[in-house]
């Protein structure tokens, strides 16, 4: 058996794990337990295959990407293996933007090469001079052009220049998909819930798209919070969704609002209305969580601490650019 | 003799006990702080770590490398009544396992056996 990795093919002998092989040939691999428990040791296969054992205690999304754990990894076959992850890199054209609330703009892109990705994931935009940030995919893998949602950051310098200067007919680089916040099929009558704030909708829509188109059968209930009413936007869009969809439900949650339809609008901090909403489900349900930081990451442990399983909560935090590593 | 690991049900039965575990842990205000991460499934893989060595489970942690793994961690403070807090919780996670007495009194007590690696009190 042989494993590749950057370029070098090693030797396995009979037994040996793919870690001892790497490590034995000089090369410097990061791992702690070598028992398949802390995870140091992950990396990816692209060609070949890994037996089941080395993908024990991965969540399901990391095994769909073809991650496993090196020390676990006694192969069967030749294997191609890697490190990070690798990226495409395409092309869009743009071919609308539209403003779909206050300070947040829907682009689609055309591309020109198939990008392989999965609804929920993704790409880092790059601009001609270097300037590269993160946006979520709102589209799923059928459609014709890849959607983003794009909020206008104050002094934002590439929301900003996407609100400013990037017009219908213009290109941009893209690179990726990257993540993991998407779903997995396989148990379509799981509860999914999906929770964001701002354009942390972006991948949720696509999240629940996906779901749906796949068949998802459980109940599929989406939560948008946002300071007021009239900072939500994708209402029609998700209520459409709803129309045509019995599992989905979409729940719209304002944290600043005097009197809600409570039909309509859920007046709260929007953690606090999916904790109370979801609570007795939660120990069987699957999560994603969508957007900024401090609300991901909030509500990440507080559905953990309520018996969610962490192998169930996806989540993608929207963390920003850190402004020293980019300065140029 | 079957290792307590490998009665629980190995490696599947790891992923459940940890969850109990990080909980436990997360809502001790003694020691919280030294497991809030905003990478929650890196830290919890550790956990696992720290639990699949005192099941008995496979292993191959020295002491050396629980004194450079928590090293950090004596900068900010860690000491003995830590030590006693975190095998509290283990205890804990034990009993609601429904594991036999027997088996947590080997957990405890390789738990128990690391303290002095853990706190840097053997040397190098
Ligand atoms: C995985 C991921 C997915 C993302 N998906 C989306 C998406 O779908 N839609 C979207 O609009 N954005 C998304 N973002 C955020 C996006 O990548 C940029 O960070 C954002 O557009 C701001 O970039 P900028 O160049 O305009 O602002 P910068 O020039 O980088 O920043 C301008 C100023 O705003 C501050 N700032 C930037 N972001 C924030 C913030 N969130 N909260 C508070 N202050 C901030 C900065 O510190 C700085 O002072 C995502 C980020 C990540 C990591
Ligand atoms: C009682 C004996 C203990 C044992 C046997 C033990 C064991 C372990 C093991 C095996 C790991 C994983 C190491 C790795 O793979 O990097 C670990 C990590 C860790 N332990 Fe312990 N531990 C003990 C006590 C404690 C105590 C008392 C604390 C703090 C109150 C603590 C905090 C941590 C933290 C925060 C990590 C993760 C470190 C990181 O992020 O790299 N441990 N421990
Ligand atoms: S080194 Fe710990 S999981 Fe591989």
């Amino acid at each position: 058996m042989r494993v590749t990795h950057s370029g070098r093919t090693v030797e396995v002998q009979n037994g040996e794990t793919v870690l001892d092989a790497l490590l034995r040939s000089g090369e410097n691999i990061p791992y702690s337990c070598k028992a398949g428990s802390c995870q140091s040791c992950r990396m990816r296969v692209v060609s070949g295959s890994v037996p089941e054992a080395a993908q024990v205690g991965l969540k399901e999304t990391l095994r769909a990407q073809g991650y496993f754990l090196a020390c676990s990894c006694r192969p069967d076959g030749d294997i191609e293996i890697e490190s990070d992850i690798q990226v495409q890199s395409v092309v869009g054209v743009v071919r609308a933007r539209d403003r779909v609330g206050e300070d947040v703009l829907r682009i689609r892109l055309e591309i020109d090469d198939e990008l392989d990705y999965a609804a929920g994931q993704f790409v880092s935009l790059v601009r001609s001079d270097g300037l590269a940030r993160a946006y979520s995919l709102a589209s799923i893998p059928g459609d014709p052009s890849l959607e983003l949602h794009v909020r206008r950051m104050p002094g934002g310098r590439m929301s900003g220049w996407i609100h400013e200067s990037l017009g219908v007919g213009d290109a941009v680089s893209l690179r990726g998909p990257f993540g993991s916040c998407f779903y997995v099929p396989g148990r379509p009558d799981q509860r999914l819930i999906l929770a964001g704030v701002g354009t942390g909708l972006a991948p949720l829509l696509g999240i629940a798209r996906d779901a749906l188109a796949r068949g998802h059968e459980g109940p599929v209930d989406l939560f948008h919070g946002a300071l007021v009413s009239g900072r939500l936007y994708g209402v029609d869009v998700l209520r459409n969704l709803e129309r045509c969809h019995r599992p989905f439900r979409y729940h719209a949650c304002a944290l600043n609002e005097s009197q809600g339809d409570p039909e309509t609008l859920r007046v709260g901090a929007i953690s606090d209305i999916v904790l109370s909403s979801v609570k007795e489900t939660l120990a069987t349900s699957r999560v994603f969580l969508c957007g900024d930081p401090g609300f991901v990451n909030d509500l990440r442990k507080r559905l953990f601490l309520a018996g969610a399983s962490m192998q169930e909560i996806h989540a993608d935090p929207f963390t920003p650019t850190g402004s020293t590593t980019d300065a140029n | 003799m079957s290792t307590l690991y490998e009665t629980l049900g190995g490696e599947p039965a790891m992923q459940a006990a940890v969850e109990l575990f990080y909980r436990k842990i997360l809502t001790d205000e003694r020691v919280s702080r030294f497991f809030e991460d905003v990478d929650m499934e890196g830290q919890m893989a550790k956990q696992k770590a720290f639990l699949t060595m005192v099941f008995g489970g496979p292993s191959e942690y020295s002491g050396k490398d629980m004194t450079e793994g928590h090293s950090h961690l004596l900068d900010q403070g860690l000491n003995d009544s830590h030590v006693d807090a975190v095998i509290e919780n283990l205890g804990a996670t034990l009993s609601e396992l429904g594991v036999d007495a027997a088996s947590s009194k080997s957990a405890l007590s390789i738990a128990e056996g690391a303290r002095d690696d853990v706190l840097g009190r053997r040397g190098s």
